[in-house]
């Protein structure tokens, strides 16, 4: 995907077919010959590991589609026969469920590491707005993909979250009920999002090749945040790279592995093994764990419609980050102060993340507005003025200086 | 780099004695249920044949009576990490259920239970269940699944490390023995019953077990305890019948990827050593 291929097959069908469709020059400039800087760490892998999660949800949710059935009065007991009768039934959907829980850890780490070396930066601008699309239909999917469980809190989340747009005036409720397909979460609600839960997935993929291509073309970041220079600042991807990656990956497999196998349901909701049940309200109804930051601010503000604007805004705001930022250091490596702002942003997300398991009363909600306020001020205030006030320090002249200098 | 780490440290400190400390605090008059020792529970935990057996024994002969197992089938308990029954036993089980059907020209029949059919539901439908007390009995399928007690900060952080999983299990036996009469100055209402252990106290289920009620063949103690830890182990068979099989999987897949990680470390450090 950048530019010209060098590649000759020496394989006479290789060649007849490189004539005709240049595919194996594209893959040998795209995953072989790809020159990456050489000083990336292992935060870098998680593009990968997020591809690698991408197929596991996609292949694994296919075989579990085999034995779905999306009816209100069936859905929950399906599920439960695929564990029980299908051969590895249990394994499937514990993968999927686990799973799409890691894919989300792999993403949040895939995006803070994007903001601590500020790779949206010029020239990268549509490469991480591509993200930011990526992640907005990860959530969409992993939401429709916890309604189709069609446990209590499969039903009540689809419920707490359809209504968010009753907040919008006027056409609010006309939305929900077109939303629903009726009256109330049911049947038709269940229907699409299955079908939707089907789609979206393959949405994605599409969004990760623009991303992939986009990254193709303007190169890696890397931890020193300045552009390679000569040859001596790269590696090419293979071998250097795919052993990295591969590395790596199979670490974040053993983190996978200890869920799947030995704590499937750590990070469920204990309500969502009690099937559906719209006359029975559970006592507190909390999202997944990936959303609890976003819901926790919807909580934190006390006007509906502004509650339901600041949870679209936290997510949108990351789309305007090349923007907010206006420094023109990258790495947080070399900007002392970002670096504190940053780490309190993590601490800040974790914290509310927390507080959106609590009920809202008293100190927690307090305590989830200061946060929320914060986690607006980081993107609104801190990260434009920093740009003008930080004094950075200084940065060096090359890739490979930056390596050999830190050896030396 | 002093500066960031003081930063990061005052916050976790705010932080555990924000939340912290009102965990310790909370929900002061429904007390933890005590942990119990399960033989199945950690990375190589097993199911006690004996213990499902008797576990199985209370819940045909008291939980039963209300409670549906609707997900189960007869030939589950001769399934492999199972209660150990042989395909004589299980048939010989199952034909001690009436299960309804229709004979060859359509008529509704009651006949014997097969190996293949579930446990039979008993009550008719939802309202005869709801009839009794109220509420209907919940199917006790994955109830070992559904129910749980608040562990808090920070226990549920050590939970993720020591695999500590058995909420329900522990909570279900410590509910079943939870009965007493209620403090003082409790309003209980009408028809519900106090259990300690109940969020709320007020439990529709009268207590179910009384000592002496169930009699183990294999000289097990005829406990309200003993029929407490035995009937939510079996409840836990119930629930995850494949238990067994994930652990002993999910080791050999440990070893693997614990062994191909290894591989690929010192293929990348290889691969490396000509850059640094």
């Amino acid at each position: 995907m950048s530019g010209p291929s060098t590649y000759q097959p020496q394989n006479k069908v290789l060649q007849w077919i490189e004539k005709r469709l240049p595919i194996g020059g594209l893959i040998h400039s795209s995953f072989i010959a790809y020159p990456t800087p050489r000083n990336l760490n292992y935060w870098w892998t998680f593009g990968g590991i997020l591809s690698f999660m991408l197929g596991v949800q996609i292949i694994t949710g296919i075989v579990l589609t085999m034995h779905y059935t999306p009816h209100v009065d069936l859905a929950f007991k399906s599920v439960e026969a695929s564990m029980r009768d299908v051969n590895y039934g249990w394994l499937l959907r514990y993968l999927h469920a686990n799973g799409a829980a890691m894919f989300f850890l792999a993403v949040y780490i895939h995006m803070l590491r994007g903001i601590y070396y500020g790779s949206y930066k010029e020239p990268r601008e549509v490469l991480w707005i591509l993200g930011v699309i990526i992640y907005g239909l990860m959530m969409a999917t992993g939401f429709m993909g916890y309604v189709l469980v069609w446990g209590q809190m499969s039903f009540w989340a689809a419920t707490v979250i359809t209504n968010l747009f009753s907040a919008l005036p006027g056409i609010g409720e006309p939305i929900v009920s077109w939303l629903w397909g009726g009256y109330a979460v049911g049947n038709p609600t269940l229907n699409r999002f299955y079908s939707l839960h089907y789609l979206l997935p393959f949405v994605i993929a599409g969004a990760v090749v623009l991303h992939v291509w986009a990254l193709h073309v303007t190169g890696q970041n890397n931890p020193a945040g300045i552009e390679p220079k000569s040859d001596k600042d790269t590696v090419p991807f293979t071998p250097y790279a795919t052993v990295k990656d591969g590395f790596f990956m199979v670490c974040f497999c053993i983190v996978l592995a200890w869920f799947v196998f030995y704590i499937p349901n750590f990070l469920g909701h204990p309500d969502n093994y009690i099937p559906a049940n719209p006359a029975v309200t559970p006592t507190h109804i909390v999202p997944e764990w990936y959303y609890l930051p976003f819901y926790a601010i919807l909580r934190a503000i006390p006007d509906k419609l502004l509650g339901v604007g600041a949870l679209g805004a936290s997510i949108v705001v990351l789309a305007f980050l090349p923007w907010l930022d206006t420094s023109k250091v990258r790495s947080a490596r070399y900007r002392p102060l970002f670096r504190q702002f940053f780490w309190l942003f993590v601490i800040v997300c974790v914290a509310l993340g927390w507080l959106g398991t609590k009920p809202p009363e008293g100190l927690s909600v307090l305590l989830s507005r200061i946060l929320t306020v914060y986690y607006f001020a980081f993107f609104l205030i801190i990260l434009p003025l920093l740009g003008i006030f930080e004094k950075t320090k200084p940065l060096p002249n090359s890739i490979s200086e930056s390596v050999l200098g830190a050896k030396a | 780099m002093t500066m960031q780490r003081t930063i990061i440290a005052l916050t976790l400190a705010g932080f555990v004695a924000a939340f912290g400390a009102p965990a310790f605090a909370q929900d002061h008059d429904t007390p933890q249920p005590p942990r119990i020792k399960w033989s199945f529970s950690g990375p190589f935990g097993k199911f006690d044949e004996a213990q499902l057996q008797r576990g199985f024994k209370v819940f045909r002969e008291v939980c039963a009576n209300c409670h549906s197992l609707d997900m189960v089938a007869f030939r589950n308990l001769g399934d492999a990490g199972a209660l150990g029954y042989s395909a004589a036993q299980v048939a010989a089980v199952a034909a001690e259920y009436k299960v309804k059907d229709t004979d060859d020209l359509g008529n509704p029949i009651e006949r014997a239970g097969r190996p293949a059919d579930h446990f039979p539901s008993p009550f008719a439908n939802e309202l005869a269940a709801k009839a009794q007390y109220g509420v209907p009995p919940p199917d006790m399928s994955v109830l070992a699944k559904a129910r749980t007690y608040e562990r808090g900060f920070p226990w549920f952080v050590f939970d993720l490390i020591t695999q500590y999983q058995e909420q329900g299990p522990d909570y279900i036996a410590a509910l079943l023995k939870g009965y007493e009469d209620p403090p003082k100055g409790f309003a209980l209402p009408s028809g519900g019953h106090y259990n300690k252990y109940f969020p709320g106290h007020n439990i529709a289920m009268p207590p179910p077990l009384t000592a002496g009620q169930v009699t183990f063949d294999d000289g097990s103690p005829a406990t309200v305890e003993q029929y407490a830890k035995d009937v939510a182990a079996f409840m836990v068979w119930a629930a995850e019948p494949h238990m067994m099989a994930r652990k002993r999987i999910g080791f050999q897949v440990m070893i693997f990827l614990i062994v191909f990680a290894g591989l690929l470390y010192f293929t990348k450090k290889k691969v490396w050593s000509d850059v640094h």
